[in-house]
């Protein structure tokens, strides 16, 4: 009934608040009480808990919250609860059948087809139409099929697979490998299965009913001054608002990555200095907070000038975007290493370029979204991050609490790349909690996760490389300048990082090497997979290319000829001692570079529009943290019942530390890796294990894992007085070891166990060693590096400036593949990235800020994928072990990028290679200079 | 509380629209993402229970797609060859989940200039039924679509269907090519749909082609289509397309794409249209 216009014609059908719209669910009659013109998935989720379905977006870009809808699929962000009435929606959590998982999520179990799992229930909700239409697909019906999902971890292949393996005869799913022999096993996630049933709780699933909601009201301008009016006042007339945060009510109002960099209101302080930056908060009910409009509240703003772009950030006289800054420069760092400008002058054949890439956005499938409640005199929060300790010392500082006053237990994390490094609704849920003692919530629209989450830094890379007749390197000159935004975050680490790698995997005698960041009123840039790296590989992965046409030498020959080895030292003048596998990736590349450059040719002898080309990237990448301390710490128990628990602070977001962990840790232990239960990443249980960034948790914390596997291992064995070879069996409530003929049983019931039951315990930390940098950026910053490289071949449609990849080989050194499903896994994802940075992504502020303007790979952009999985050990590894998490991506754009280059002649040097710039950059050629 | 309205009875839902303003929700596919993170608060009348709105049906002299027919409703219906392009259309718009919802009126009453419908239908002379509750009129979509944006959909109107006239000619068959920056879920660079009947003797007895997303309101290529008109159909159609034929086009710089870019591109889809149309043909 409707609550006005009472005539004949609004009460035929009329539906209000207080009409129960009746349907079923997974088949289950299920009735709702709410606004009828509620989104669908709101309603699955709030008004029936089946929080399975997950939101992405709320404009069907993403299609995470794809359910059928009377069989076919549809985005519940854009059907009404009332269009819901009386027909069938089936959710992800209809498709497991008394907690057995159906074949379809078998098989992505099995293929490792979900990483952080936010885009899965639309995956499978999507496939399954697909299935039932078609029980034995094509690839194409596949991809058609789910062509309105988006994932950004996976890179789509292994999601293809397990579809199309769905439809045939599946094999058994994968059994625990025997003890011994979890580690090279292609173990499925130990934490997969609710991640395909929807069970899994991610940031904004598990919100109390009683919480506040909190919205952060950001600025439309990029540099303004804020005056704010009467907002109690203001407050105060509209119903279900609690209260208006501003920087008052925050006892420490910064926050930022560095301790000597805080740069960042957590609410303005009268200055905003990007589009998207916090000014004031809203708490209260959640209808009420979002019903207020941004333009109905007293905040007036008087724009400023604005900086943009680099050029503008270091131009005479510009304005400063930090008022207690001299300059807009943030950091400069860099690397010096014998005479780069006398050498070059000495160069049998040089080559220069001038290279530029944009702001690029994570868009991990979940956006940042916590809730915070206070206990007492603490304050707790589950919250979707990448850095639970990072993130526990920051709420501290801003709330003025003792750190031991803060817990933060991360919830499932859909995506991060760097992202959830840095805090978002941390703070403000956290201090909200502790005002009001009420559980509050905060769960970012995308566009505001857009506008407000750090990006990738644009860079401006100016590089010089020689080399001598031979080939042989001698001399590079590298400056890059980052802009950094309105916010530090990581720019220090970038600025870093760059120098360090800017010679790209390769010996090289003479290097100068420079890193600059700039503030700007951009968006804030901070950590995205590779720190900078991808964007440097892009100039000196070109740089090689020219020097290849100068030499007249085959690209994958000169790359070869320099490829750091060990006993080599790098432009920091660290001697590589042990695990230095590029040589031996390209060698597995050369057959396939062959076969690749034939394929070229023989395609390009037709005539047409479709030019083919190759194309090659490398890269390196040094594993965990810049010459800086970065440990992490494991501790497994083993309690009176003969139960394992590892206690593993490590934040899995989707890239498998969880069963990494637990196959390295079971292995050195001499369990099965599935005997092992894990408390995770929650600071009141786990120790420090560092941020899941800079490719370091397989490294580090794998490392910490095994030596705590390792230290419970020799405990047990001093009970039983056994030998190091001897074996241990869990058997209920004693461990029997087997030494040579003797047999041992301890029954772990005489032990002296702790309040908890743990008898025995094994704790193992990690520290990778690395020193500082000198003034000439010497030292050795990095106790092991990652190498790669790729080939691509593309189809560039030269009439139209659009370029299509057929294929990409990936070759990587990961000292040793603990789990290669997962390996695989990472290096696909990365090369959906990649591909991404060179041809579609680019992040305006104001233009960009959502899924739909702002573009990353579908399910049909990313092509058919080899990976070569390349293991020369890393003695300080964990079974020789080093990192993954971002190498996959650095070399996907260069290879790109040299693939065009080779079918159109046209050298790129701005990303994203959109058709508009490839197609201008075609005409120009075809021009003639 | 706004008032959610769900007639089950057309007169019914023109009676509201006669007597206040109310935003008209079928698909939804436009009306929620331009909600993000704002209440909902709009006077909704969902047409989405009207009867006798989904089926395509033949008539004498044309075809009706009524409003409530979508994407998927389109690409499974048995159409003529006349209706390829508008087939192809809609097999790339979105994903399935918006093909499944989202209708094409829905997609010609929110007139954008990227709307993957409009070149299509204005290739096909389409026609669309409006209503209130006084009267029916049948209009040209050229005439419907007056800018970005903007229609001639009066408060108390609904579009009830689209009319694609019948060809004359026996040979007849539309085409469609759309550019994007990816493979799936893209909003149109440029879009370029072409419609030929042929004669007797295979030549081209009529013409129509139109661009999209290289002007407020996607536009026919009047001087290219008289230009086709009594060639032989073959694959050398696409050779006649020349510069000068793209004058109607006013593209805008975006990030999507640069103005030049857009006409150039348009032209190159044209050329393509036409040449893999008229070897269909």
């Amino acid at each position: 009934m409707s609550a006005r216009g009472l005539d004949g014609a609004d009460r035929a059908g009329a539906a209000t608040l207080g009409d129960a719209i009746a349907f079923t669910v997974n088949g289950r009659a299920v009735s709702v009480t709410a606004p009828p013109l509620r989104r669908l998935a709101d309603a699955l989720r709030d008004d029936l808990g089946l929080t399975g379905t997950k939101v992405g977006c709320n404009a069907g870009d993403c299609g995470a919250c794809t359910v059928l809808l009377d069989g076919e699929q549809v985005c519940s962000c854009m059907v009404s609860l009332a269009q819901a009435a009386g027909r069938s929606v089936e959710t992800v959590e209809g498709l497991a059948r008394n907690g057995r998982l159906n074949r379809l999520q078998r098989a992505f179990l099995r293929h490792g087809a979900a990483q952080c799992g936010a885009c899965t229930p639309g995956m499978l909700v999507a496939a399954t139409e697909v299935l039932r239409a078609s029980p034995r697909p094509s690839p194409v019906q596949v991809m058609d099929g789910l062509g309105g999902v988006l994932c950004r971890c996976t890179g789509y292949r292994k999601i293809v697979a397990a579809v199309l393996d769905a439809a045939g005869d599946a094999p058994q799913p994968l059994g625990t490998p025997p003890p011994g022999a979890a580690v090279g096993a292609r173990l499925a996630k130990l934490d997969g299965v609710p991640k395909l049933t929807g069970a899994e709780r991610y940031g904004a699933d598990a919100v109390p009913q009683d919480a506040l909601w909190l919205r952060i009201v950001r600025s439309p301008h990029d540099s303004a001054r804020v005056v704010l009016g009467d907002l109690e006042a203001a407050a105060a007339g509209w119903p279900g608002v609690a209260r208006v945060l501003t920087a008052a009510d925050v006892p420490s109002n910064r926050v930022g990555i560095y301790p000597d960099l805080r740069d960042q209101p957590v609410l303005t302080e009268k200055i905003v200095r990007h589009r998207g930056d916090a000014v004031v908060a809203l708490l209260g009910a959640r209808e009420a907070v979002t019903t207020v409009r941004d333009e109905d509240l007293p905040i007036r703003y008087e724009p400023l000038p604005a900086v943009r772009g680099l050029g503008e950030a270091q131009a005479t006289g510009a304005p400063r975007v930090h008022d207690e800054m001299e300059s807009n420069r943030l950091i400069e760092g860099g690397v010096e290493c014998g005479d780069a400008a006398a050498a070059l002058a000495g160069c049998a054949v040089t080559a220069e370029g001038r290279f530029e890439t944009a702001f690029v956005e994570h868009a991990y499938i979940e956006p940042e979204a916590g809730w915070a409640r206070r206990v007492g005199e603490r304050v707790e929060l589950f919250v979707s991050t990448q850095a639970p300790v990072m993130n526990q010392v920051m709420t501290a500082e801003v709330l003025g609490l003792a750190l031991r006053q803060v817990r933060i237990v991360p919830s499932a994390c859909g995506g991060g790349f760097g992202g959830k490094l840095d805090v978002s609704v941390q703070p403000l849920t956290a201090l909200g909690a502790w005002l009001t003692g009420k559980p509050v919530a905060c769960v970012y629209e995308r566009p505001e996760s857009m506008m407000a989450s750090p990006k990738r830094h644009p860079s401006l890379i100016e590089a010089r490389m020689g080399c001598d007749g031979d080939g042989a390197l001698q001399a590079v000159e590298f400056d890059a300048t980052f802009d950094t935004g309105a916010y530090a975050s990581w720019g220090p680490t970038v600025a870093s990082r760059v120098p360090i790698h800017a010679t790209g995997p390769y010996a090289v005698p003479a290097v100068s090497a420079r890193g600059r960041a700039y503030y700007t009123n951009g968006p804030p840039a901070g950590a995205f997979r590779g720190f900078g790296v991808p964007q440097a590989a892009i100039a000196h992965e070109a740089l090689l290319d020219d020097l290849a046409e100068g030499l007249g030498m085959d690209r994958l020959e000169l790359r070869l000829k320099n490829a750091i080895r060990v006993g080599d030292a790098t432009a920091t003048g660290q001697v590589l001692e042990a695990s230095a596998g590029l040589a031996p990736c390209l060698e597995a590349l050369a057959p396939r570079w062959q076969r690749a450059l034939e394929d070229a040719a023989r395609s390009n002898t037709q005539d047409g529009p479709v030019r083919r080309g190759a194309g090659i990237g490398c890269m390196w990448y040094g594993i965990g943290n810049t010459a800086l301390s970065n440990p992490s710490a494991m501790r497994i128990t083993l309690d009176r019942e003969g139960r394992l628990t590892l206690y593993n602070g490590a934040v899995d977001i989707g890239q498998g530390s969880t069963t990494i962990l637990a196959q390295i840790c079971a292995d050195a232990l001499g369990v099965a890796a599935d005997r092992i239960a894990q408390v995770l990443g929650d600071t009141d249980w786990t120790e420090d294990a560092g941020k899941t960034s800079a490719s370091r948790q397989t490294f580090v914390s794998g490392k910490a894992a095994e030596l705590a596997g390792s230290a419970l291992r020799a405990a047990i064995l001093r009970e039983a007085n056994a030998a190091g070879d001897a074996t241990i069996e869990l058997a209920g409530g004693c461990v029997v070891v087997r030494d040579g003929g003797r047999r041992v049983e301890i029954a772990l019931g005489r032990l002296k166990a702790d309040e908890r039951g743990v008898v025995l315990e094994g704790a193992g930390s990690f520290d990778p060693p690395s020193t500082a940098l000198d003034a000439k950026g010497q030292g050795a910053p990095y106790a092991t590096y990652a190498f790669g490289a790729q080939i691509a071949v593309v189809d560039v449609d030269t009439e139209l400036g659009t370029v299509t990849p057929v294929r990409i080989h990936a070759a990587h050194d990961v000292g040793r593949a603990i789990n290669p499903t997962q390996v695989e896994g990472q290096i696909e994802g990365g090369i959906a990235q990649g591909l991404g940075l060179a041809l579609m992504e680019e992040y305006l502020p104001g233009k960009t800020e959502n899924l739909h303007d702002y573009l990353i790979p579908t399910i049909g952009d990313v092509p058919e994928i080899e990976v070569i999985i390349v293991e020369d050990p890393e003695p300080l590894g964990p079974f020789g072990a080093k990192g993954v998490g971002e190498p996959g991506l650095v070399p996907t754009a260069p290879a790109i990028l040299g693939a065009i280059r080779h079918a159109t002649g046209v050298r790129v040097t701005r990303v994203p290679a959109l058709p508009h710039r490839l197609r201008a950059a075609l005409r120009a050629r075809e021009a003639g200079p | 509380m706004p008032d959610y309205l769900r007639p089950t009875a057309l007169d019914d839902a023109l009676a509201a629209l006669s007597r206040r303003r109310l935003t008209v929700l079928a698909g939804g596919t436009d009306f929620y993402p331009a909600r993000v993170g704002a209440p909902l608060d709009d006077d909704v009348l969902d047409i989405s229970a009207l009867p006798a709105l989904r089926a395509i049906e033949e008539r004498d002299d044309h075809w009706r797609i009524p409003a409530l027919a979508t994407w998927t409703d389109i690409v499974r219906a048995d159409l003529p060859h006349w209706f390829d392009g508008l087939k192809l259309a809609a097999r790339e718009i979105g994903g399935r989940q918006v093909q499944n919802t989202g209708t094409l009126c829905g997609n010609l009453c929110n007139a954008s200039p990227a709307a993957d419908g409009v070149p299509v239908l204005l290739s096909l002379d389409a026609e669309v039924e409006l209503a209130s509750l006084e009267r029916r009129e049948t209009i040209p979509l050229a005439d419907f679509l007056r800018g970005n944006r903007e229609t001639a959909l009066a408060s108390d109107q609904l579009m009830l269907a689209v009319r694609v006239p019948k060809p004359r000619a026996e040979r007849a068959r539309g085409h469609f090519l759309k550019l994007g920056a990816r493979r799936h879920l893209v909003i149109s660079i440029v879009m370029v749909a072409a419609a030929l009947e042929a004669d007797a003797a295979g030549r081209v007895a009529r013409a129509q082609v139109a661009v999209g997303a290289c002007s407020p309101v996607a536009r026919r290529l009047t001087a290219l289509e008289e230009a086709l008109v009594g060639r032989p159909c073959d694959a050398a159609l696409g050779e006649v397309v020349t510069e000068p034929h793209m004058a109607p086009l006013a593209p805008l710089d975006d990030a999507r794409g640069s103005a030049a870019y857009r006409l150039d591109a348009a032209r190159t889809l044209a050329t393509r249209t036409l040449a893999e149309l008229g070897s269909m043909m």
